[in-house]
C-alpha cells in the first residue's frame, strides 16, 4: 500500500467511509451535473465535432473552454465539487500533439495527483476523469460523456465537499 | 453594475427547434447584470449583427453575450460586430448553444435547462472581462535561413526574388547539402550537380541574399518579427577578400586526411575546399589536422599562396543581427549501419551505404566515376542492394519509412546496369513509389534493366572468397535464398541532424521522437512551427525527396514573404499577465513556458518605514507568450494569470453552471 492510499484510507477511517453518499438515495428527479474542462484546440473542437456531426449524448455535461489542458488548475476542480458538481470532467490534447507542445503533459502529471488528491478528501476518485480527446474524435468525446454520466448516476449525488448554503 | 445585452440566435430551426427559446430569454432576463434582451433568426447575418450595434448605442450596453453557435465559428465575426458599435472586442462572450446543446440534445426540455446553464456561464464570466488591446510590433525586413542544402538555398532565392533581404548559415565550408553529393536524381536522372550548382551560383550572386559559410547559430532571442540571433563564424583561417580560390594551397599541403564530402572514400588536405564546385570556392584550414597548428611547423600554404591571404591567427567572430523571420533547413543525416552487425558494415570494405555509392558513381568523385569496389579496385558484375536498413526498424529505433530509399535504390540498380552492366539483386520490405513518374522509373528498373527484385530481409553477409554471400528468404516464394555478390549497397536510413534538438531548444521549436522537427499542424499548417514567425523547409522536418523538398521551401519562404511584407503586426492581448504585487519571485513559472517568455526581472518597492528594496519578480513578453496558461498553475501565489482566461473567470463560469 501506498503512502498516499495509506492517507486515504486513514483519512477515510476518521470521516467514514467515502461511499457514504452512494448510500444515501438519490433525491427523486435527480439529474448527475457534470462539469468539463475542454482545450480549446482539441477537446472543444471534438465536442464541436460531435454536434456537426449530430451524435447525441447525455445533457448531464457543460463545458468550459480553457486555451489548453496546461490551463486547469486543480483548484477549479475542487470548486466545482464544492459548488456542487457530480462529476468532472478534464480533457485535452493527446500527448504529443499539445498546441502549445507541452501543456498536456504538464496536465497529466497534474491529474495524477489531483486524482489522489480529491480522493483523500474523501471524493471517489471516479468522479474525476481525465481524457484526451482529438479535434477529429467527435465520437469519443459523446461516448466518454455517455460513460461519464452513466458511472456518476451509479455513484449517486457528490455530497462530501457540497457546501451546504 | 455591468450592462449586458444577451443576444440569443435562433439559427432558423437548428436552435430554435430544439430550444425553447422564450424560456431562454425570460431566464436569462433574471440573471445580474442583465439589463436587455433579443432574439434573432440568425444572428450572424447582417441584420442580426446591425441588431447588437443597434442595442448597443440604445440601451448603452456595456458588455455582449451571444448565444448562438461555437466561438471556434463565429467568436471573430461578434468581435468585430462589438467593436464596430464602438465597444471593444474584447467585451464579448459565446455561449454555444448549437454545437454543445440543440445538435447533440433531442430532449428540447433538457436542452432548454442546459442552454439556460450555458447563457448563464457566459453572462457571469463577460461580467469578468475587461478591455484589451492589440498591441502592434515592428518588423524587421530581413530573413534568416539555417542551412544551406537545397532546401535553404530555394528558400533564399525565393525570398530574394521577393526584393528582401536574406543570411544563409551553413555549418560546412560551402553551400550544396546531401544534394551535391548525389550523382542522378530520379525519376528523370538528371545529374544532380548539373541541377543544383546554377542554384548555388545564383544565390551566391544575388544582391538580396548573403552567404555565411563555415557559421552556426549559438543563440537566438525575441521573437517573431524581431529576432535577435548570434552567429558564430568559425576561423577560416583564410581572408577571403584576398583569396582567389586559385587552388595553390591545398595542392601544396602535406597533410592528407579522409575527405567528409566522400564519406571516407577519397581524401582531402587539411586546407581544403569540400568539392571543386564549392560555393563559396575558399577554403578553410581544418585546425586540428593542420600541421602548423598541431607543431607550429609547415606555413607551407603561406608560403606559396600567391595572393597572400593565409591567416593563421584568424580567431572565430560572433555577429549579432536582428531578422524578422527564420526558415529552419537543417536537413538530414544518414544513418550509420553499424549497428546490423550481420551486414557486416564496416567489417566488409565492400558492404557500402547509398550515399557511399553516388559518391563512387559521381564523376567528381574518389573513383571518378568508374564504379569499382573499393576493397580491390574491381568492378562488381553482382551488386545486391538491401532495402529499409534501419527504416522500419522499432528494434533499431527507427519506426518510420525513409521514403526516399525505394526510389533510390531503384536509381542504383539502373546505373550500375547502364553504367557497368552489373546485375542488381534488391531486396525489400514493400516497394512504395508515390510521387509523379515513380512507378513508371521502378517499372524501368525491373524491366528494361533486369533488376532481379526479392521480397525478403537478408539474415546474413558473409566473405566467400572474393565474394559477399546475402543469405536471405524469398518470402513470395516461401524460399531460402543466397545470392553471391561482388558488392553490397545498404540504403540507410534518413535521420535527424545529430545537433538537431540543440538547435530547437535554441530556437524554442518542438521535435518529435525521432528528432524531426514538428509542424504547427500535420495537415493545414506543414511549414510552420509553433512559434510564431520560425518555419520549417525540407528533411528537418521529416524524411523528403528533392522535389518535395523544393515544394515546402517555397511554401516556408512565400510564409516568410507574407510576414516581411507586413508593415507592423498585431498581437492578441490573451497573453499571460503578473500581479507584480504578489508575485514572490519564485519564478517556476519560467521552466514550465515552452516559449521561454517568462523571465525574472528586479522592481524598487517601498516598504513600510519609507525605505526603498529590491525585489525580483516574473516578468512575461506579450509578443512571446501565446496565452497557453501552463504558468498560471504553477503559480504558487496566484500572481500569474492569463488575459480572458484568468483564474476569476473560470471561477464565476464554475459558479454559474453549478447554480
Amino acid at each position: 500500500m501506498s503512502v498516499n492510499e495509506k492517507a486515504a484510507q486513514a483519512a477515510g477511517a476518521a470521516t467514514g467511509p467515502s461511499t457514504v453518499a452512494a448510500a444515501t438515495p438519490a433525491p427523486e428527479g435527480w439529474e448527475p451535473k457534470i462539469i468539463g474542462f475542454a482545450c480549446n484546440w482539441c477537446t472543444y473542437a471534438g465536442a464541436d465535432l460531435a454536434g456537426t456531426s449530430r451524435i447525441q449524448y447525455p445533457p448531464n455535461i457543460r463545458v468550459i473552454r480553457v486555451p489548453c489542458s496546461g490551463r486547469i488548475n486543480p483548484q477549479f476542480v475542487v470548486r466545482a465539487f464544492q459548488r456542487g458538481a457530480d462529476g468532472v470532467l478534464v480533457a485535452g490534447c493527446h500527448p504529443g500533439d499539445c498546441h502549445y507542445s507541452t501543456g498536456n503533459y504538464f496536465a497529466r502529471r497534474r491529474y495524477l495527483l489531483a486524482t489522489r488528491f480529491i480522493e483523500y478528501l474523501g471524493v471517489e476518485p471516479e468522479r474525476l476523469e481525465v481524457r484526451w480527446i482529438s479535434g477529429s474524435e467527435g465520437q469519443k468525446f459523446a461516448d466518454t460523456v455517455r460513460e461519464l454520466t452513466e458511472k456518476i448516476r451509479a455513484l449517486g449525488p457528490q455530497r462530501r465537499l457540497r457546501e451546504t448554503l | 453594475m455591468r450592462r449586458v445585452g444577451v443576444f440569443v440566435c435562433w439559427c432558423g430551426s437548428n436552435i430554435a427547434g430544439m430550444v425553447d427559446i422564450e424560456q431562454v430569454k425570460a431566464a436569462a432576463a433574471k440573471m445580474p447584470n442583465v439589463v436587455y434582451v433579443e432574439d434573432n433568426k440568425y444572428t450572424c447575418s447582417e441584420p442580426g449583427q446591425a441588431a447588437i450595434q443597434k442595442a448597443i448605442k440604445e440601451q448603452n450596453l456595456d458588455r455582449v453575450v451571444v448565444a448562438a453557435c461555437s466561438p471556434r465559428m463565429h467568436e471573430n465575426t461578434f468581435r468585430r460586430t462589438v467593436s464596430g458599435a464602438g465597444l471593444n472586442a474584447y467585451l464579448l462572450e459565446i455561449a454555444n448553444i448549437r454545437e454543445h446543446c440543440s445538435w447533440v440534445h433531442p430532449d428540447k426540455a433538457a436542452g432548454t435547462k442546459k442552454a439556460v446553464d450555458l447563457v448563464r456561464r457566459a453572462v457571469y464570466k463577460v461580467a469578468k472581462n475587461v478591455p484589451l488591446q492589440r498591441a502592434s510590433i515592428d518588423v524587421t525586413k530581413k530573413a534568416l535561413v539555417i542551412g544551406g542544402g537545397i532546401a535553404g538555398i530555394q528558400a533564399a532565392l525565393d525570398i530574394a526574388d521577393a526584393g528582401q533581404p536574406v543570411v544563409i548559415v551553413e555549418k560546412t565550408p560551402s553551400i550544396g547539402g546531401h544534394m551535391a553529393q548525389l550523382d542522378k536524381t530520379f525519376p528523370t536522372l538528371d545529374c544532380s550537380a548539373c541541377i543544383l550548382t546554377p542554384k548555388m551560383v545564383d544565390a551566391a550572386q544575388n544582391q538580396n541574399i548573403t552567404l555565411m559559410t563555415w557559421s552556426e547559430v549559438e543563440k537566438v532571442e525575441g521573437y517573431i518579427g524581431n529576432f535577435t540571433v548570434t552567429i558564430r563564424k568559425k576561423a577560416r583561417h583564410i581572408d577571403t577578400t584576398k583569396c582567389t580560390g586559385c587552388g595553390i594551397c591545398w595542392s601544396k599541403c602535406p597533410a592528407k586526411l579522409p575527405s567528409e564530402f566522400d564519406l571516407g572514400l577519397g581524401q582531402r588536405k587539411a586546407i581544403y575546399v569540400p568539392f571543386p564546385q564549392a560555393i563559396p570556392n575558399k577554403p578553410v584550414i581544418d585546425e586540428k589536422n593542420c600541421i602548423y597548428f598541431k607543431t607550429g611547423k609547415c606555413k607551407a600554404c603561406q608560403i606559396f599562396c600567391p595572393a597572400g591571404a593565409i591567416a593563421f591567427d584568424q580567431k572565430d567572430e560572433l555577429i549579432e543581427e536582428k531578422f524578422g523571420a527564420i526558415i529552419v533547413a537543417t536537413g538530414y543525416e544518414q544513418w550509420d549501419p553499424s549497428p546490423y552487425g550481420e551486414y557486416g558494415y564496416g567489417r566488409y570494405k565492400d558492404v557500402i551505404t547509398g550515399l557511399e555509392f553516388e559518391r563512387l558513381v559521381n564523376a567528381s568523385g574518389p573513383t571518378e566515376g568508374k564504379i569499382k569496389r573499393p576493397s580491390d579496385g574491381k568492378i562488381p558484375k553482382d551488386v545486391v542492394i538491401i532495402q529499409c536498413v534501419g527504416s522500419r526498424d522499432e528494434a533499431k529505433g527507427i519506426p518510420y519509412c525513409s521514403k526516399t530509399c525505394c526510389m533510390y535504390s531503384a536509381k542504383h540498380a539502373i546505373l550500375l546496369d547502364e553504367k557497368i552492366h552489373a546485375h542488381p539483386y534488391v531486396f525489400y520490405m514493400d516497394v512504395r513509389t508515390p510521387g509523379k513518374g515513380y512507378e513508371e522509373f521502378y517499372k524501368r528498373a525491373t524491366e528494361e534493366h533486369h533488376a532481379t527484385y526479392i521480397r525478403g530481409r537478408v539474415s546474413k553477409v558473409y566473405q566467400k572468397g572474393d565474394k559477399l554471400v546475402c543469405l536471405g528468404e524469398d518470402t513470395l516464394l516461401g524460399k531460402k535464398v543466397a545470392v553471391e555478390a561482388d558488392m553490397v549497397i545498404l540504403a540507410s536510413a534518413m535521420v535527424h541532424q545529430p545537433a538537431a534538438s540543440k538547435l530547437a531548444q535554441t530556437l524554442g521549436i518542438s521535435y518529435d521522437q525521432n528528432h524531426f522537427y514538428t509542424e504547427a499542424h500535420a495537415k493545414l499548417r506543414p511549414v510552420e512551427t509553433n512559434t510564431a514567425g520560425i518555419f520549417l523547409a525540407g528533411a528537418c522536418q521529416g524524411p523528403k525527396d528533392i522535389p518535395e523538398t523544393v515544394a515546402q521551401a517555397s511554401a516556408a519562404a512565400s510564409k516568410a514573404i507574407g510576414l516581411l511584407s507586413k508593415a507592423k503586426l498585431e498581437t492578441e492581448p490573451l497573453v499571460a499577465q503578473v500581479n507584480e504585487g504578489i508575485c514572490s519571485g519564485c519564478l517556476w513559472c519560467k521552466p514550465i513556458c515552452p516559449y521561454k517568455a517568462i523571465d525574472g526581472k528586479v522592481i524598487k518597492e517601498r516598504i513600510a518605514g519609507g525605505k526603498t528594496i529590491e525585489r525580483t519578480v516574473a516578468s512575461v513578453n506579450a509578443s512571446l507568450c501565446q496565452g497557453c496558461g501552463a504558468c498560471t498553475v504553477a503559480c504558487r501565489t496566484g500572481a500569474m494569470n492569463v488575459l480572458g482566461f484568468t483564474n476569476e473567470h473560470i471561477l464565476a463560469e464554475v459558479d454559474a453552471l453549478c447554480l
